[in-house]
């Protein structure tokens, strides 16, 4: 019984809230640490406010990570003394871990408003040099690990948007600080920097600051603030202890795409940039993959037959191939017999193991029968995944060691950046710097319904604006008479998706085009030129000879009314009153036209 | 009033982690048990988040006991 309610309160932890943590604080801790087999762990915390708060709520999450924690804490302001003049009391606690609670308040100097670059340089200096005294006097006299936070913005940024521009800038001075700050951690293994500045911004800087508190008790952050800290801290503490999680277990249907592949089929599933919802999962599978690459391990977990699981992955638009998978398990188990089995074969503790499940059902049946591993409530919405995930801080590395990094891809992406900002002599060369690829073909099952829907809404480039619903385009796709063209494009900056369509119906030789339209995301890239040589070589193979065109004018889409006369396209006719015009092309002749975009072979699907 | 009284006493049982304790409009400092500075810079905060309402600086500073509270709570929530 009392195992069991220990078990509850250490689910809770996770997502509970700050108030009912305060509440609960005492008997949760009274529960924690009855736990048997706790490690020992000695914090010595040197405080520039009151520590009290921040350290309650530490211990607590301690205790529930597995620790037994024992604090020492300097008296508030006293963060410098404690640490270079007078050490003795923090020698005689012997601390495995000095941290360093300071905030932008104790910062001896602030620069003045009318303080020149160099001036400022000088500010920083002096102030990095009394925290390294501190860092300097730990290190000779402890054998502890420091954890020094790094600043957050001030409360009031009294030069506004020239705060953090101005030399005199208080904002800027603490940028400048961070940064220093940051290299010195970079090169101290002894010192490591929680992050305070990105966790205020998350938090936000109006949640932060709690100035009855700092008045009345000199505690300077709000609940919440202290609570984001604390589980800051406690995932440092579990990093430095090598407890940090290791591995990601998947499911699959509704968790890495939408929809459930068994039943729908592979064409079915949300995933790519299709639609708002493909769009969510191809970015938490962006974000899975992001940590895969900086040595999080992924398995797959899923009820499923393991063919057609494994077929989601050779989806074009999925993001994470088979390959990124370490193990892959996809039959009708129970899922808590097929983690154990993932445990064995990648020779790691369950506890190092987080699982990802929409299904509440299957993630609390894993969590009831398999002790330590964890498991966030992800809730009903992809889009907020990643972010629930990144909020339980799992994955807290305290250094990157080589093994960790695929530096290559990372350094790739850097470079390409670098070379982004140089500048163009021409739009052909900046064209070619976009590095464009376009899949052009006939229309296939996968994407009719995109297809459909573009018709639907696209509006400005669009020549005819002719309305299809899926059915029709259905029916149009199984019609000989028609060549349907999707194409897709791709560029630097990644993947913009199905955004062009070009359908003709054929009439003996000639190829009406019934519709021409594309998304404005990919306006003035030379696309229209990719899509007029694919149906052009399309027509030489089908024997056409000419190719009419339609431009129907609407209120919207004049941006495409001289689109046939600069594609070389020749007068037919117009119609006096609506203003309708017809062009032709003839296909003998015609040389290709796209420079700038590579046609890649299309995917199969 | 005695509906905040018995809307307090949970929050004090539960922060001061004492399940049996029994409030009254003359609980103080003095005369509940672990009800220190910390303990009180806990309750503050939780019965702030409970009602939803902020006490000022100058309000804290003159209560004397659960009585006090009850009547600021109830000015600040009449207020509302």
């Amino acid at each position: 019984m009392v195992q069991s309610l220990v078990r509850l309160s250490v689910m809770n932890l996770d997502i509970c809230s700050i108030d009912e943590l305060l509440l609960k604080r005492k008997s949760l801790r009274r529960e924690l640490a009855s736990a048997e087999g706790l490690q020992s762990v000695r914090i010595a915390v040197l405080g520039g406010s009151t520590t009290n708060e921040v350290v309650d709520l530490l211990e607590v999450l301690l205790l529930a990570a597995g620790f037994q924690p024992t604090f020492h804490q300097s008296e508030y302001g006293r963060f410098y003394e404690d640490a270079v003049l007078d050490p003795s009391g923090l020698i005689a606690f012997a601390p495995d871990i000095v941290y360093l609670h300071t905030s932008y308040l104790n910062v001896q100097t602030v620069p003045p408003v009318h303080c020149s670059e160099t001036e400022l340089q000088g500010y920083v200096d002096a102030e990095l040099d009394r925290y390294k005294q501190i860092w300097q006097s730990i290190k000779q006299n402890l054998a502890s690990q420091i954890i020094q936070n790094n600043f957050e913005l001030p409360a009031v940024a009294i030069l506004g948007n020239m705060d953090a521009v101005s030399s005199g800038g208080t904002s800027r001075f603490f940028l400048e600080l961070n940064s220093a700050f940051a290299r010195a951690a970079a090169s101290n293994p002894r010192l490591l920097l929680q992050d305070v500045h990105g966790m205020s911004a998350r938090v936000g800087l109006d949640h932060w600051f709690d100035w009855d508190r700092w008045f009345s008790y000199k505690i300077l952050r709000t609940a919440e603030a202290n609570l984001a800290m604390a589980r800051s801290l406690a995932s440092m503490v579990r990093a430095i202890y090598g407890k940090s999680r290791k591995v990601l277990v998947l499911d699959l249907d509704n968790t890495l795409w939408g929809g459930v592949i068994g039943d729908d089929g592979i064409d079915k599933i949300q995933i790519g940039r299709e639609t708002p919802v493909a769009e969510a999962y191809t970015a938490f599978q962006e974000y899975c993959l992001s940590l895969q690459k900086r040595g999080i391990l992924l398995a797959v977990c899923s009820k499923n037959d393991e063919e057609t699981a494994k077929q989601g992955f050779e989806h074009p638009d999925s993001v994470l191939k088979l390959e990124h998978i370490s193990c892959f398990k996809a039959n009708w188990a129970p899922k808590h017999e097929n983690i154990l089995e993932i445990a064995k074969e990648l020779n790691l503790g369950v506890e190092s193991f987080v699982f990802v499940d929409d299904n509440p059902a299957e993630r609390a049946i894993v969590e009831a029968q398999i002790g330590g591993i964890a498991v966030p409530d992800i809730g009903p919405e992809v889009s907020r995944f990643a972010a629930i995930i990144e909020a339980g801080r799992y994955f807290e590395p305290v250094s990157m060691s080589q093994e960790d990094l695929s530096r290559a891809s990372l350094y790739q992406a850097n470079a390409a950046r670098v070379s982004y900002e140089a500048k163009f002599a021409n739009y052909g060369e900046y064209l070619d710097s976009l590095l464009m690829s376009a899949e052009i073909a006939k229309f296939k099952p996968l994407y009719l319904e995109r297809i459909a829907q573009l018709t639907n809404k696209t509006n400005q480039f669009n020549l005819t604006t002719r309305r299809y619903t899926l059915a029709e385009m259905e029916a149009i796709s199984r019609d000989e008479q028609y060549i349907g063209l999707y194409g897709k494009l791709r560029d630097r900056f990644g993947d913009n998706g199905l955004i062009s369509i070009l359908l003709g119906r054929r009439e003996h030789d000639v190829l009406h085009l019934d519709l021409w339209l594309m998304s404005c995301r990919v306006l003035k890239r030379d696309m229209e030129l990719a899509m007029l040589d694919t149906i052009v070589d399309e027509c030489r193979a089908a024997c056409i000879h000419t190719v009419q065109g339609y431009y129907l004018p609407t209120k919207k889409n004049s941006m495409v009314a001289d689109h046939y006369d600069k594609l070389g396209f020749k007068p037919v006719s117009v119609n006096a009153e609506t203003k309708a015009s017809v062009w032709t092309l003839e296909v003998a002749g015609y040389i290709s036209r796209n420079r700038h975009i590579k046609i890649l072979e299309p995917t199969h699907g | 009033m005695d509906n905040i009284l018995e809307e307090l006493q949970p929050i004090f049982r539960d922060i001061l982690d004492q399940p049996d304790l029994v409030l009254t409009r003359e609980s103080n400092a003095s005369n509940v048990r672990d009800w220190d500075s910390l303990s009180h810079i806990n309750l503050v905060t939780s019965i702030e988040k409970h009602y939803k309402v902020r006490f000022a600086l100058k309000e804290l500073q003159e209560l004397k006991d659960v009585g006090d509270m009850i009547d600021l709570i109830e000015v600040k929530l009449a207020a509302k």
